[in-house]
């Protein structure tokens, strides 16, 4: 058995733990945390370069077999998934370096946990298992929001926990209702269980799997279920929002499992439940994400609008449910996760420049380095919004070419091309009124110098997003090559069960 | 029974839906709370209902409880134990940074009605 897949588990609960216990020594939690992230991301290349063999590679929990046992399974979604947390995890947490990480006792440790609670999502194969992961990540993530202190924070905070607890409720209550369904909670069994369901049935595995997607819509942000969203982004400190950029891609991950694996295709009266849902809430979610950002008073406040957008662009490509259109969706959230995080950290930045003003979009003093922050601000813009030659780009050129020939193209099209525009428009307004609609100099005294080792951890997310441009094609192959291995679910229900298939079915007898 | 564990799962889903939908923050803690109860019972029938059954194999016995629910409700206790207790602090906390109990933060206008409550 490979011991790796565990390792992006474990690795972090161990670094949380010693972190606890290590007390308020800021240097030595520096360390650690940071060694841990680095070793994190050095296991999710690792992996990555191991599930692009195109194998699912499964790792059964104290060894118990697979439908009885918990299992964690690497395929190539997980291993993308896993890559993108490190990569945005790493630059988080540098940026937290220059001070913000010192404002409460326990942000490296409540950080690690959060990568705990994520990579575990990515990689378990049990449904109930998924609920207690999602679990781990959030309760981690409403220490991690209300970090720092201050009132919008608390104010947020409890909206965000309200919300989150009613969406776990609602979890345990589908995940309950498919389990007394089906009897089993492993995902890959579930399949089978359900394909194999009879018409008596079906009404009410369906209404499990409309409950769970509507669980999945409110972590993914997705209409009418995203107004938590702006709110909590906005008020969390900005290493905390560039790693909420991979949060609301969590609730991404689960639909797009959810609804290949097990309401794949081939899952007879639960086949394609989610589907039909999908493509317009996606569509809604992107306009309303992109006016929301048009009518943002604060640059933070504009960015988490385009979260949302981005989501409901990458539901649409999920909805389409083609091959290509889903490849162009995974190749979308990988630029968007990043273009996302790299832009609350430069809110930050530009935010610490102009003192009291921070990043509302008024007339304000100058920032000290119009050109440092103007061209990060510029290039990441650029980015996000989807003009060539950047990530955003390709992938919605993708996303594109793919819906040609559906009947619902005209509609994928023109939303996702006035939306382009209308981004454009929100990002060019606000990047104007931030360093061009500038008050004379009138000595504002807290107003905080970036220095170029500040703004590195930008520069290298940066970095990583022209990668994604440069390195387009083998990106897009792989993205192309995750689609066809989910819309072929037989071979992770095979590596899952294994020889454990017949066994499986002699309990589907007992039920 | 089945009338009754229903029943029951119901009114306290509405009552945890009603105090969810207060605007004062320990109405709405105790609200998530019913909530969490009413998930734990239905959680609980989900492994269809069996009085007077070992949910462990035993000599001499035919009928068995399923075990995996009870197991998960566990879970689900803890998980949602820790989450009030969370929730509670947060409320405190929330309510000295923004001076109102209030789920939005509103300051208190005016005097309360005694009757609001």
């Amino acid at each position: 058995m490979n011991h790796w897949i565990i390792v992006p588990v474990v690795l972090p609960a161990l670094a949380a733990t010693v972190l606890v216990l290590l007390g308020d020594r800021l240097a030595w939690q520096r360390a650690i945390g940071l060694a841990a992230t680095v070793a994190l991301l050095a296991v999710a290349i690792g992996l990555a370069l191991r599930a692009n063999a195109g194998d699912c590679w499964t790792y059964a929990l104290g060894d118990w077999p697979a439908p009885f046992g918990i299992v964690l399974v690497l395929d190539r979604l997980a291993a993308l998934m896993l890559l993108l947390t490190a990569i945005v995890a790493l630059g988080s947490l540098l940026h937290a370096l220059n001070g913000c990480d010192a404002r409460g006792r326990y942000f490296h440790a409540l950080f690690q946990f959060q990568l705990m609670g994520l990579d575990g999502a990515f990689l378990t194969g049990d449904l109930f298992n998924l609920f207690v992961f999602f679990e781990v990540l959030l309760i981690a993530s409403y220490g991690l929001l209300v970090h720092g202190g201050g009132a919008e924070r608390f104010r947020a905070g409890a909206h965000y926990v309200v919300v989150n607890l009613t969406g776990s409720a609602l979890f345990l209550v589908a995940v309950s209702l498919l389990y007394a369904m089906t009897g089993t909670l492993n995902m890959a069994d579930m399949a089978l269980k359900v394909a194999g369901a009879g018409a008596a049935d079906a009404a009410l595995i369906r209404a499990g799997a409309l409950l769970l997607l509507v669980v999945f819509g409110v972590k993914a942000a997705l209409v009418p279920l995203y107004f938590w969203l702006p709110a909590t982004y906005s008020a969390a400190a900005a290493p905390v929002a560039a790693l909420f950029a991979i949060m609301t891609k969590v609730g991404v991950y689960a639909i797009l499992r959810v609804s290949t694996l097990i309401f794949g295709a081939d899952a007879g009266i639960g086949s394609a439940v989610a589907q039909p849902w999908l493509l317009p809430a996606g569509l809604v979610t992107l306009a309303l994400g992109t006016l929301g950002a048009l009518a943002g008073r604060t640059l933070r406040r504009l960015i988490a609008y385009l979260t949302i957008a981005s989501v409901g662009t990458i539901l649409a490509g999920v909805g389409l449910f083609r091959e290509a259109a889903v490849g162009a969706a995974l190749y979308y959230m990988a630029h968007s996760t990043l273009a996302v995080a790299l832009l609350f950290l430069v809110a930050d930045l530009i935010a610490r420049g102009r003192g009291a003003a921070a990043d509302r979009l008024e007339r304000a003093a100058a920032v000290p380095q119009p050109a440092l922050l103007g061209s990060l601000y510029f290039v990441s813009a650029v980015a996000l919004a989807g003009v060539p030659p950047l990530s955003g780009y390709l992938g919605k050129l993708l996303l594109l070419q793919a819906a040609q020939g559906e009947a619902a193209a005209v509609w994928v099209w023109s939303t996702v091309l006035a939306c382009a525009l209308l981004t454009l428009v929100a990002l060019s307004r606000a990047g104007s009124a931030l360093f061009w609609h500038v008050a004379p100099m009138e000595g504002s005294p807290q107003r905080g110098r970036a220095t170029i080792a500040d703004a590195l951890p930008a520069a290298a997310l940066l970095g990583c997003l022209l990668g994604l441009a440069a390195g387009a094609q083998p990106a897009a192959r792989y993205a192309r090559a995750t689609a066809e291995q989910l819309l072929h679910p037989a071979g992770y229900v095979r590596a899952v069960l294994g020889g454990a298939a017949g066994l499986s079915a002699e309990t589907a007898g007992r039920r | 029974m089945e009338l009754l564990v229903a029943s029951g799962i119901g009114v306290l889903v509405a009552s945890g839906v009603y105090l969810l939908l207060r605007s004062r923050t320990f109405p709405v803690v105790l609200g998530l709370t019913l909530l969490s109860y009413a998930v734990n019972l239905f959680i609980f029938a989900m492994g269809r209902l069996a009085p007077g059954k070992p949910p462990i194999l035993a000599p001499g016995v035919t009928g068995y409880a399923d075990p995996l629910p009870q197991a998960l409700v566990l879970t689900a206790i803890v998980i949602g134990f820790g989450m009030t207790a969370f929730v509670a602090v947060l409320a405190v906390r929330a309510r000295d940074a923004l001076g109102s109990d209030h789920v939005d933060g509103v300051p208190d206008a005016a005097p309360e009605r005694p009757e609001a409550r």
